[in-house]
């Protein structure tokens, strides 16, 4: 009777480490998917657009001819827009997460500035197009320029940049500051002279992962600049641009064969810049990880 | 000036005044910092305002665009009209067409990225060893940081043609190919904030399970996945959000045609790809043409809204306190 029970047991043991196994097969199936997913992506992007890429290609404008195009103009574009949006970003950004750490009493008005940051972060990035679209280019006539679309850019990772610099403010060691009060300084010299020093390194990492995303973004930029056709390179914020992804979703949008060649090569580019800014990022931050704890 | 206004009585006779003048001035410096930082205290406070300004610009722009367009077509005729035409005659505002496209190409991308998503995160949380997370969690996050765009070009240059080996008679635009790198697109987003969830479960109830004699696949799925269901239910919303406010991946491969169908073969129209397509004609800003993109966008918004603070609200409501 106990030998049956006890084989019994030793069946459903079996099984239930055979299932086990399995799924220990399916979960490394799913993160195999998900890289997988990535790898055929970049390996689709080389064989596509490696052909296509030549220095022409980042120094001619784009252009009927296939094998004339290049994307000097929404490359310089990209840069005009970076260079603008992270001027406007990075101080408001940096300011605000210092209200919200180090000042903001803890009320309800507080609550709903906290609030209200998490529900922008998820508010699709067209509707900001349509924003920028009605106040920047509509309401305050700066027509579609470089300061309308970094305008608009700015807003769409505020969210982004501040909470990054909340995280590296909160991870200041309160003993640090408190050293800087029992020394007599004020509020605003503790956070000028200690707490902005030390969280520098995260605040810096975390506006170039939000630098980046707003490299990739197309869809509010469309809504600001809708011309994707220009041959000319801007030369200052009250001009008319286009960026990458445009440039690329231009060429993508286009039935011939060798247009997708020209996306895949311009996808190259874009992806260079960004996977440099990432690594950049990840260095930073490996360098100056634990430092503020020592 | 009188240094005795700023409460400090002269010590009788044994102050030069070279020691006076010091003191004054030291003074009148902390009255400058004083000054100085009730200042830049009222400037961050003006920056954090920034993102609520933001909010309220938002809604009123999309609501006062969409009041000229609500003007004449009538909101109810807007929310149940089964026909989306507002540019070819005869013209048609219903906005379901465009409602239906959205969430099939959510829905083909929550049965990819739910399962897969959620895969991703107890591996990495429960099986993978540190050193294997170490490569994985980087890796993923690129994945995240790649451009709509490019998974654009990739459904429609990739996956579109090999989906036709299986279905030969679906169209080059067709909601299935973006749905499912759309899937692949909210991994990341899945696994990340499940991990999370679940690396914050106390390890005395994983060895509680194990003392017990559970397997490791019983512990994570019994135990782990239940005790972290608040944070995981919450990256399904947030993630389905992302998915439903997605723009460029689903203009380039799912078509220009609002279709009222749930046939994932066919080419279809989300909201967000009808208000590239308008942006980047030629409609005259302030038309009737043009202001359906800002009724359709205020749509988005407030269901986009819904889902983050329902996602929100399900962290915080459901939250296991350890």
């Amino acid at each position: 009777m106990t030998n049956n029970r006890k084989d019994q047991f030793n069946q459903k043991l079996r099984l239930r480490k055979g299932i086990a196994k399995a799924f220990y097969f399916i979960f490394l199936l799913s993160i195999l998917i998900g890289i997988g997913g990535l790898l055929l992506l970049l390996i689709q992007v080389l064989i596509e657009g490696l052909p296509w890429l030549s220095l022409h290609f980042l120094t001619d404008y784009p252009s009927r001819h296939p094998e004339q195009a290049g994307l000097k103009s929404a490359l310089m574009g990209t840069i005009w827009i970076m260079t603008l949006t992270g001027l406007f970003t990075v101080p408001i950004g940096v300011s605000a997460a210092i209200y919200l750490e180090e000042y903001a009493p803890k009320n309800w008005s507080t609550q709903i500035l906290e609030i209200n940051l998490s529900n922008l972060a998820g508010v699709p990035s067209i509707v900001y197009g349509l924003l920028g679209l009605a106040v920047f280019v509509q309401l305050m006539s700066l027509g579609r320029t470089v300061l309308a679309g970094s305008l608009t850019l700015s807003l769409l990772v505020l969210p982004i940049v501040i909470l990054a610099s909340r995280e590296s403010i909160r991870a200041v060691p309160s003993y640090y500051k408190e050293a800087a009060f029992a020394l007599g300084a004020d509020k605003w010299q503790v956070i000028k002279g200690v707490v902005l020093p030390v969280a520098f390194p995260g605040i810096l990492t975390g506006t170039i992962l939000a630098m980046s995303r707003a490299i990739g973004e197309a869809a509010p930029v469309i809504a600001i600049s809708a011309l994707v056709y220009l041959t000319f390179v801007p030369s200052s914020p009250l001009d008319r641009f286009t960026v990458l992804p445009i440039q690329i979703f231009n060429w993508v949008s286009r039935p011939q064969e060798d247009f997708q060649g020209l996306a895949a090569a311009g996808i190259i580019v874009l992806l260079t810049i960004l996977l440099s800014m990432n690594a950049i990022a990840i260095y930073l931050r490996d360098k100056y990880q634990g430092k503020s704890a020592e | 000036m009188d240094i005795r206004q700023f409460g400090i009585e002269s010590n009788r006779n044994s102050q030069t005044y070279m020691d006076r003048l010091n003191r004054e001035l030291r003074f009148k410096r902390s009255d400058f910092i004083a000054h100085e930082a009730r200042f830049v205290r009222w400037v961050f406070l003006i920056c954090a305002l920034v993102s609520i300004l933001t909010t309220v610009g938002i809604v009123i722009s999309l609501i006062i665009q969409a009041y000229g367009f609500f003007d004449t077509v009538s909101i109810w005729e807007f929310l149940t009209g089964l026909r989306w035409s507002p540019l070819l005659k005869p013209k048609s505002y219903g906005v379901l067409p465009l409602v239906s496209g959205t969430l099939l190409i959510s829905v083909i991308a929550a049965f990819v990225a739910l399962p897969i998503g959620l895969g991703t995160a107890i591996f990495l949380s429960e099986y993978a060893p540190n050193k294997v997370r170490r490569v994985i969690k980087p890796t993923l996050e690129i994945l995240a940081g790649i451009p709509t765009v490019v998974y654009g070009y990739f459904a429609l240059t990739f996956v579109t043609p090999v989906l036709q080996i299986v279905f030969p008679d679906m169209l080059v635009f067709n909601a299935l190919s973006a749905g499912l790198v759309m899937g692949i697109m909210i991994i990341p987003m899945i696994s990340s904030l499940s991990e999370d969830a679940m690396m914050s479960v106390p390890q005395s109830l994983r060895q509680g399970a194990y003392a017990l004699g559970a397997t490791k696949l019983e512990v994570s799925l019994r135990v782990v996945v239940p005790s972290a269901l608040s944070g995981i239910v919450a990256a399904f919303i947030l993630a389905l959000s992302r998915a439903i406010g997605e723009t460029m991946l689903v203009t380039i491969a799912a078509g220009a045609t609002p279709r009222l169908t749930f046939n994932p073969l066919e080419g279809i129209q989300t909201m967000t790809a009808y208000i590239v397509q308008l942006s980047l004609g030629e409609a005259p800003h302030g038309s009737l043409e043009f202001n359906t993109i800002f009724a359709v966008a205020l749509l988005l918004f407030v269901m986009t809204l819904c889902m983050n603070v329902l996602g929100h609200w399900v962290v915080r409501r459901w939250r296991e306190e350890y």
